[in-house]
């Protein structure tokens, strides 16, 4: 038992930060927001070339580092901690775990070697035009059996969907319900019948796009193991990316208590600075006491993940509601702090209270996932935790 | 990062709980599942006692003292099973986190040869004499004054008190008191304060108890009036109270967390069983508030294990700043949601003149949490100015 990062895993975060310092500023994060895709192109060449950030969790018979989600999360908290704006979650956080836990030896082999090597970027088309978590409102539709499919319908809120060159799209065979009947198509973007159209979103740093599948033909080596059986996959893919956003937004979190507690130190009114008036005193306090919190939880969730313990969905669970429910209140709080310069354009606290927001809804806002914790009061059991 | 144990942290689990079982099962089955701080007073006692017989009381100290220098992972495992086994809360818990902890960082070798084994053995209780009535938060503001006088008839040197202490837990079966007061002379703030051990069974100590406003008396005044203490019974140097009592405070944050969450997780056991059989288990807004608290206490378990895994490795994690406030908060919102929970039956008392169930007592004993210890004003305070590095907060004249 050692919660605590090991010397190899900090080196890795100083090297991520020293990294995303010298490379990622403001500057250079808004001039990707205007790029095409909406993301730093060199950046992520360089995030998967040098750095070898996109194969890190993948295992080394792929040609990946063959390390864990605990070293996956560490590069979510740093990116979170610049908002960078990279396909870096929409592929090596979502995808790669969803072919990982779906695909058949010869899926993982061929699409997993590509997105180690920085040869790929795929983006997940799992919600519906509601945006409702995966499986509550998938709207696309997968016809046909045997060797034949087509798809048909809308997949929404696709992260990096402008960006990708492969999607993996969430389908349900005609006349199945819940969890039965779900498949996952792997499919080129620029295949005929596909139409990729980007939303603007409140979120300037996680770009989206609607995608429209108009009889788009299949074969079955297109699907992602047996059809109609991904459900299971899919649920523990879908956590590993939640707990990859609860460390998203504890960087975020983590990196507006800091400008917040800095500017409180500069800012002089009534002939003091202001952080040393009570009022804002004790709300950097219940800023810091959040992030702490958030850091645990994010923290215990990837060890779950690298342990295959029986915890994941709870943890994740945990982690992602907790983590996101403070990324929101510390940015909320890092506005107030700011004051007048905190609801400009120009300064960079408003993309964090937009990602904030932003992440809270996606993979299952904090009220859903508490809702599935609940769940498991009705037996009692759930409510002994493992002490 | 690594959350799982060896085969041989396994086996030591298997050994603790063993003892645990054949205690808790055997000789000591009338106080398994006691809830209460003092209740079975001589109950407790002998347990207390039994825990020390068989080195099962303060294993992370040296074998010299009655421990088992007990590895972090160890210590981790023995607070898990000793609450999975229903065993009574620690009667011992001053002197077991407090005091022996204190003497052991800052005490000389007679000191800590004098005073660790009988609180390991269990034979000797402990008080805090910190609070005062003019030095709550502003703990420095302590009058209680010491002068060291010259021994008489025979005797040697004696530190000889005088003062009042407030809210002295456990003062009513003390044998000691910890205790922080004055020996400079018209020294003021943090300075000239001095920790000094004094025995609580003698004329000079008055201890008077105190009604608290859940209607049982667990607290106490503590006059002290030409009270005596040997002169070797001082911490640390005269003057070097702060940074012993300081010292104190930080170790209130050890291993017992992890006993602490063990009785606050019987509390959410017992109001989602109260919300199943009422029905209020259905009603959204319960269930998420039930999840919140769900949360809240899983958090303070990782919190704990990163704690204890930073002291392990020497270092002091920033969540050691924010724990106290976290779950004195979580607790307090616990207190209402059970009431919630309850409905208006939970407002009618158990029995008279004005004694609760568990649920009632969680919304009325939680009101303390966010006060004792450091009230959540002031550890907003210390988060700021230590843990943040703002500005002190300006001092009046």
């Amino acid at each position: 038992m050692q919660f605590a990062h090991s010397e190899e895993q900090q080196l890795i975060r100083a090297s991520a930060r020293a990294f995303l310092t010298a490379n990622a500023g403001s500057e250079r994060r808004r001039a990707a927001l205007e790029a095409p895709g909406g993301y730093d192109a060199g950046l992520w060449r360089r995030m998967c070339g040098e750095l070898g950030w996109a194969g890190l969790a993948i295992p080394t018979e792929f040609g990946g580092a063959g390390l864990g989600w605990v070293e996956l999360c560490i590069l979510a908290e740093e990116q979170g901690r610049r908002l960078v704006a990279s396909p870096f979650f929409a592929t090596v956080a979502l995808a790669a775990p969803l072919i990982e836990a779906a695909g058949s030896a010869a899926q993982r082999r061929s699409l997993l070697t590509r997105i180690a090597a920085g040869e790929l970027r795929v983006a997940c088309a799992l919600s519906g035009s509601d945006g409702r978590p995966p499986c509550e409102g998938v709207s696309v539709e997968l016809a046909g059996a045997g060797y034949d499919f087509t798809l048909n319908g809308v997949g929404d809120f696709v992260i990096h969907g402008d960006a990708a060159e492969l999607l993996l799209v969430l389908a349900r065979s005609p006349g199945t319900s819940g969890e039965h009947g779900v498949s996952i198509a792997v499919v080129a973007s620029d295949s005929p019948g596909v139409t990729i159209e980007p939303h603007v979103m409140l979120d300037l740093t996680r770009p989206m796009a609607r995608v429209r599948f108009a009889q788009v033909p299949l074969e079955r080596a297109q699907l992602l193991g047996a059809p109609g059986t991904a459900a299971g996959a899919l649920q523990r893919a879908l956590d590993l990316a939640r707990i990859a956003l609860a460390a998203e937004a504890l960087g975020g979190a983590e990196y507006v208590l800091e400008i917040s507690t800095e500017y409180a130190r500069q800012r002089i009114q009534f002939g003091r600075p202001i952080g040393s008036f009570q009022a804002i005193k004790h709300r950097l306090a219940d800023m810091m006491i959040e992030v702490e919190a958030a850091r645990s939880a994010a923290w215990y969730a990837a060890c779950v993940a690298d342990e295959k313990s029986a915890e994941l969905a709870e943890a994740a669970a945990i982690a992602k509601s907790y983590c996101c429910d403070a990324f929101f209140n510390c940015a909320a709080s890092a506005i107030q702090i700011h004051g007048g310069v905190g609801f400009t354009w120009e300064h960079e606290v408003h993309l964090y209270f937009k990602r904030a927001r932003a992440t809270a809804t996606l993979l299952g806002t904090p009220a859903w996932l508490r809702e599935r914790l609940a769940r498991s009061f009705a037996g009692g059991a759930a409510a002994t935790p493992a002490f | 990062m690594k959350l799982g144990f060896t085969p041989a942290e396994e086996r030591f689990r298997n050994e603790a709980a063993g003892w645990l079982e054949g205690q808790l099962s055997g000789s000591f089955a009338d106080i398994r599942g006691v809830a209460s701080m003092s209740g079975l007073l001589e109950r407790r006692r002998e347990w207390e006692q039994a825990l020390g017989a068989a080195r099962w009381s303060c294993i992370g100290w040296p074998e010299e003292y009655g421990g088992r220098s007990a590895t972090l992972a160890e210590q981790v495992i023995f607070a898990e099973e000793y609450a999975r086994s229903g065993a009574p809360p620690r009667l011992g818990h001053m002197g077991i986190e407090l005091a022996g902890p204190t003497i052991l960082t800052f005490g000389t070798a007679a000191q800590r040869a004098r005073f660790l084994p009988p609180i390991a053995r269990g034979e000797e209780f402990w008080c805090q004499g910190y609070s005062e009535p003019n030095a709550g938060s502003d703990l420095a503001n302590v009058r209680t004054r010491a002068v060291l006088q010259a021994g008489h008839d025979g005797a040697g040197a004696e530190w000889v008190l005088n003062g009042q202490k407030i809210w002295t837990s456990f003062a009513q079966f003390a044998d000691w008191a910890f205790v922080l007061c004055r020996t400079e002379a018209g020294s003021q703030g943090h300075r000239g304060l001095s920790y000094l051990l004094v025995p609580m069974h003698q004329s000079g100590v008055t201890v008077r108890p105190i009604r608290q406003l859940t209607g049982a008396a667990e607290f106490n005044e503590t006059f002290f009036s030409d009270a005596r203490t040997a002169a070797a019974n001082i911490v640390a140097a005269p003057g070097e109270g702060w940074k012993v009592a300081m010292g104190t405070l930080s170790f209130e944050r050890g291993v017992s967390t992890l006993a602490q969450q063990a009785s606050f997780r019987n509390e959410l056991q017992a109001i989602i069983a109260a919300a199943a059989a009422n029905g209020q288990l259905a009603d959204p807004d319960i269930r998420q508030r039930l999840a919140h608290a769900y949360i809240g206490l899983k958090l303070m378990r990782y919190s704990a294990l990163r704690m204890l895994s930073a002291a392990a490795a020497g270092r002091l994690a920033n969540e050691a700043y924010t724990y106290k406030i976290f779950w004195a908060s979580w607790r307090k919102k616990l207190g209402v949601l059970a009431l919630d929970v309850l409905g208006p039956r939970g407002e009618i008392a158990a029995a008279a003149p004005y004694q609760w169930e568990l649920l009632p007592r969680v919304f009325l004993s939680s009101r303390a949490d966010t006060i004792y210890g450091g009230t959540n004003q002031i550890q907003r305070n210390i988060i700021a100015e230590r843990a943040l590095g703002l500005p002190r907060e300006p001092r009046g004249s």
